[in-house]
């Protein structure tokens, strides 16, 4: 680099850089939190509401039992079983399909198969982790998945 | 050859458990592997979820291991002075390495349901997202290690000399900790869920760990080519102020689907398109110091994981990153094994090769010798050459899976189903899973070249030169 460029101008570039877009960064996520009300239906998690304890329970049954380390939710995730954010629709709008599924996994798998593990769960917790799916299908992602596959 | 300051040697736990963390998470992403194809394989005693989580969160132990160890080392001779408190980095070693064992114990002994609830994940629910399953009180417990190696590293460095290898390396670790807390912020609004989860894992790999791999980089740069310090220090700051200014809107490139504004889509590409900058500036740093270097340094190995390093992080997260970023692509990719391909380079190219990198210049010094004699340093060499190659070919037939994945599941006229596509691209899982039994293999070359025993070098009997900071000195311009 030539003479003219010294390390305090590269030490002011990385200060001034990173407060400056820093701050942008605040200021989009400040916009972003604006927007979010008309996008992310937190209408359905009032926890007055029957729908909301479900989905909380649901939200809660995912996470316990580590769902997403397998599949992934609006893209995010891991790649070895599919795409959940959509499995609503993909179920024909059913939340019965959905507890179906979960319910009849064979305790030991399929030979040679993938396959999801048996969870035993309450028929509380299948109807919560089915609302929650069932949530997350209406958030409003932007148009993705690209199609009804995930 | 002694250490110039004796509680330097606080780091030598620190490396030895990082690379066993190293085989544990290569053993557990070899069972995976296999499980994408004998699908049934260990099931249902360990299922993939669990195998994967402790793939991935021995991955981040062992880096952040890693980066302690480094840390422990380097900043006593960036501060000429010693540790504040030795014993207090023993002790957080000891309660780091506790915890870590006990969670992954945690992991493969009860059901992961039976964790939570044992660790009463109902109080505080932290637990079941990505890269951040671990039980609460573990979080807890990285926090506290966190703090008492900031405070034992800031002190150092406040009574000492301040270099700006040492405050670049301190910025990014004090983001580390605060980033970090974000883990803690788990909303029922699936949207501000993954929103702040992102401020966690984007700002900590895209963002703040790019500056402690800048310091230590840097570092191992200035011991092996002599190089003056002004000039690294300058491209230094450049990259990471770069890495800064391009990383922290790139986040954007996470916010395309999770139900955030459709402006993200603008922001993102932009930005991330950007991101493979200072990667390249790094690669070009690296080369250029080491064509300049004014000493011949006999540890060759810690050069070549150095130089890798820079190459590999540029085509891991640059190139493999740029490849799916930008928004109209990355809504035909997103969450594909092209994901999968990106994170296996990038991971292994910057921060996987860091480590190996301050651990291959480090350890010998650690063991009392300036440089490992010739044999080790081949065998390292190889286990460079194993490690490299194989991960470029897990790279690129996760690649090519992704690219068939995205078009029967996402692009054709007729899309198929998940594990319809997942069954036709099975032919490359297998590639995978063989390139990851030679990485194994690289990694088995690399442990035994600690075994081998040191003969000395030439360069090691040679008066050491006057330049300073080890390694004969040799005229300007070599």
């Amino acid at each position: 680099m030539a003479q003219a460029f010294t390390k305090e101008m590269a030490r002011n570039i990385f200060y001034g850089g990173t407060v400056f877009f820093f701050l942008l960064f605040l200021a989009l996520t400040f916009d972003t939190h604006l927007a979010l009300p008309d996008r992310d239906r937190r209408e359905l998690l009032d926890p007055e509401t029957d729908l909301g304890q479900q989905i909380a329970l649901g939200k809660k049954v995912w996470e316990d039992n580590n769902c997403v380390g397998c599949h992934s939710l609006l893209g995010e995730g891991a790649y070895f079983a599919p795409e959940l954010g959509n499995v609503y629709t993909r179920y024909n709008n059913s939340t019965d399909g959905i507890i179906g599924f979960i319910k009849s996994r064979p305790k030991d798998g399929i030979p040679g198969r993938r396959s999801m593990p048996q969870f035993n769960l309450s028929d509380e917790e299948l109807e919560g982790v089915a609302q929650f799916l069932k949530y997350a299908s209406q958030i409003d992602a932007a148009g993705w998945p690209p199609n009804i596959e995930g | 050859m002694t250490l110039k300051y004796p509680s330097q040697a606080v780091a030598t736990p620190y490396f030895i458990a990082a690379i066993g963390l190293f085989v544990a998470q290569i053993l557990f992403g070899l069972i995976i592997g296999l499980q994408y194809v004998v699908g049934d394989f260990l099931f249902p005693e360990i299922p993939f979820n669990v195998a994967r989580m402790v793939h991935t969160n021995t991955l981040i132990v062992w880096l952040l291991m890693g980066f302690m160890g480094a840390a422990y080392y380097l900043i006593p001779e960036e501060a000429e002075t010693d540790l504040h408190m030795p014993w207090l980095a023993t002790l957080m070693f000891w309660v780091f390495l506790v915890a870590a064992a006990l969670t992954v114990l945690g992991y493969l002994l009860v059901p992961y349901a039976t964790l939570a609830e044992m660790t009463g994940n109902d109080l505080f629910p932290t637990m079941g997202r990505e890269f951040l399953e671990q039980p609460t009180i573990t979080k807890i417990g990285i926090v506290i290690v966190a703090l008492a190696f900031i405070y034992n590293i800031g002190m150092t460095v406040l009574k000492g000399r301040k270099t700006v290898v040492s405050l670049v390396l301190l910025v990014g670790l004090v983001g580390l900790a605060v980033f970090f807390l974000f883990s803690f912020f788990n909303p029922l609004n699936l949207v501000q869920d993954k929103f702040w989860w992102w401020w966690t894992i984007h700002l900590w790999v895209e963002g703040v760990w790019e500056l402690i791999l800048g310091a230590i980089l840097a570092f191992v740069l200035i011991k092996v080519t002599g190089v003056d310090r002004e000039i690294v220090e300058k491209w230094l700051y450049v990259i990471i102020a770069m890495a800064l200014i391009t990383g922290l809107i790139g986040t954007g490139h996470h916010y395309y689907w999770i139900g955030a504004p459709e402006y993200w889509q603008w922001w993102g590409s932009v930005f991330s398109a950007l991101e493979p900058i200072p990667f390249f500036m790094m690669a070009v740093f690296a080369f250029n110091m080491v064509n300049r270097r004014r000493r011949n340094h006999p540890n060759k190995a810690a050069t070549l994981w150095a130089l890798g390093c820079a190459v590999m992080a540029f085509l891991g997260a640059g190139v493999w990153g740029f490849l799916h970023t930008l928004s109209p692509v990355n809504y035909y990719t997103h969450g594909t094994q092209i994901t999968a391909a990106h994170g296996h380079m990038a991971f292994y190219g910057a921060y996987v090769m860091i480590n190996l990198a301050i651990i291959s210049y480090a350890m010998p010094i650690l063991r009392g010798r300036e440089a490992n004699g010739e044999k080790a340093q081949v065998l390292e060499m190889w286990s460079f050459w194993l490690m490299t190659v194989s991960m470029v070919f897990i790279t690129l037939f996760l690649t090519a899976a992704g690219i068939l994945q995205v078009y029967l599941q996402r692009y054709s006229d007729n899309p198929q189903s998940f594990m319809v596509v997942q069954d036709k691209i099975e032919l490359f899982y297998w590639m995978r899973f063989f390139a990851g039994v030679v990485f194994l293999g690289g990694l088995v070359a690399y442990i035994w070249s600690f075994f081998v025993p040191g003969e000395k070098t030439a360069a090691q009997m040679a008066p050491v030169g006057q330049a300073g900071e080890g390694g004969s000195a040799v005229t300007p311009g070599v």
